[in-house]
């Protein structure tokens, strides 16, 4: 048995003839950052969707917390579990996306609200009690019954991020948080993150922002065509990395 | 001044009420089963298996294809040629459900369609099910969508109502011609029927953009 929060053994992911996840081995721990850094196309949004099943993978097992997700083997063949399962599995990450994603018609409270009353099976009172703690974590509690038209991008980040972590994950998932907010609104979601880091929360984080990366992770995954190019602590990968991949991409992109 | 008309509409004033509560029975409950059935005509659309999608779309293609007074016509007098006896009103409202579910089918489509994908995968990220994603996440926003493409197709329901009267279902328009036959008045009494149309129509367009507000999300 294993006491890894994550692994995920030699996954393999197909769109059609391409292969964009070409054999992706990792383990975590509880409590671990792990930023995974890499140019566009080199599957870390693809890797971080395979587990929580927003995408189909072909090949290799991902599991969280011991669980085996998504698949499951009967009279050994691989088999897609029931939808139902995968919804509960689901519910073991949290995940934050680049485009947000709120739900426009409820209040930031409702979209905090709704994983705890219809996945957890709160009572209302007790839903809006952990929404309201979890808004004031975000410093959004006096924001409680704006609705998402009515906030700015980097609210709406902050308030997506509550709805995720009021559920309560093992692991929450951080697709792009900051790609699509303008300059001024990085900081305030970055430093939301970096509190929940504080706090032990075990986070895997896909990022273009490297100084952050560098800051907050305890280990860095450099992802290069479908592979994992290069791993370590943020110190040796961004002052010290070893392959020319690594590097090269290093300059290329804003740490300085 | 002639106070002809008045007299005339005073002594036919049961069966022009009489006409007008078939009218809108018709047209009540044609949308609302046409509505009902749309929405599942619009989920087999959406998120049908292909064979299922297939044959729904050819059910909506055909229909929307078809005038509706053929619809109406084909429903009573085709029908009863193999074993289905309805009468006029039954067949009438058949015909018009149909019709109606085909067109409400589409807007249902459309509505799911255009909610970015973004929404169901937040949704799925909390743990919803396909049912409680639907539930909670997309058909509200749906319903916002389509409202007032709903509501036009709820009015032209109305007027097709009027068909009905081709198979002798004694509607507001049968009525009206019955009485204009009788009376020769047939500038006033269809202008009269015609007032009476308009405001089942305004009422319901009322309706709609009250609802419309009612569930409008503040931004």
């Amino acid at each position: 048995m294993t006491n890894n929060l994550l692994e995920i053994r030699d996954l393999h992911k197909r769109y059609g003839t391409v292969e964009v996840l070409k054999g992706v081995d990792c383990t975590m721990r509880q409590g671990e950052v792990i930023s995974i850094i890499g140019s566009s196309g080199s599957g870390k949004t693809t890797m971080l969707r395979c587990i929580n099943m927003l995408e189909e993978f072909q090949g290799g097992t991902i599991s969280i917390d011991g669980q085996e997700i998504g698949y499951e083997m009967v009279n050994g063949v691989r088999r897609r579990k029931r939808e139902k399962d995968i919804a509960r599995q689901r519910a073991l990450t949290g995940m934050a996306f680049q485009q947000f994603n709120l739900f426009p018609h409820m209040t930031a409270a409702g979209n905090v609200a709704l994983g705890l009353v219809k996945v957890k099976k709160m009572s209302r009172d007790e839903a809006k009690a952990i929404a309201e703690k979890w808004l004031d974590r975000v410093g959004l509690l006096s924001r409680k019954d704006h609705y998402p038209g009515q906030l700015s991008g980097g609210q709406q980040q902050r308030v997506a991020i509550a709805r995720a972590i009021a559920m309560n994950p093992k692991l929450m998932l951080f697709d792009e948080v900051t790609s699509a907010l303008d300059p001024e609104l990085v900081n305030e979601v970055l430093q939301v993150i970096k509190g929940l880091a504080e706090d032990g929360m075990s986070m895997l984080l896909v990022t273009h922002e490297m100084r952050f990366a560098y800051e907050v992770s305890s280990r860095v995954i450099f992802m290069n065509q479908g592979r994992i190019g290069e791993e370590g602590n943020p110190r040796e990968m961004f002052l010290k990395p070893k392959t020319e991949r690594l590097t090269d991409f290093l300059k290329t992109s804003s740490f300085n | 001044m002639d106070f002809a008309f008045l007299d005339q509409l005073w002594l036919a004033r049961l069966p022009l009420i009489k006409g007008l509560g078939v009218s809108i029975s018709i047209s009540f409950l044609s949308i609302a089963v046409g509505t009902l059935l749309g929405i599942f005509v619009g989920l087999a659309l959406t998120y049908g298996y292909k064979p299922v999608q297939w044959l729904v779309r050819g059910y909506t293609d055909f229909i929307r294809g078809t005038p509706v007074l053929v619809l109406v016509l084909a429903s009573y007098y085709v029908l009863s040629t193999v074993g289905i006896e309805l009468g006029p009103f039954q067949a009438g409202i058949l015909a018009l459900a149909v019709f109606c579910s085909s067109h409400v089918g589409e807007l249902v489509r459309g509505a799911l369609q255009s909610i970015p994908k973004g929404q169901t995968e937040a949704a799925k990220a909390i743990g919803l099910t396909f049912s409680q994603t639907f539930a909670y996440v997309l058909g509200p926003q749906a319903l916002r969508q389509a409202l007032p493409a709903w509501v036009n197709t709820a009015a032209e329901m109305v007027k097709a109502s009027t068909l009905l009267s081709i198979i002798g279902v004694a509607e507001l328009l049968l009525r009206t011609q019955e009485l204009i036959s009788r009376t020769f008045m047939s500038l006033e009494f269809y202008f009269f029927a015609g007032f009476l149309y308009f405001v089942i129509n305004y009422s319901i367009e009322r309706f709609g953009r009250y609802v419309e507000r009612k569930t409008a999300v503040p931004s």
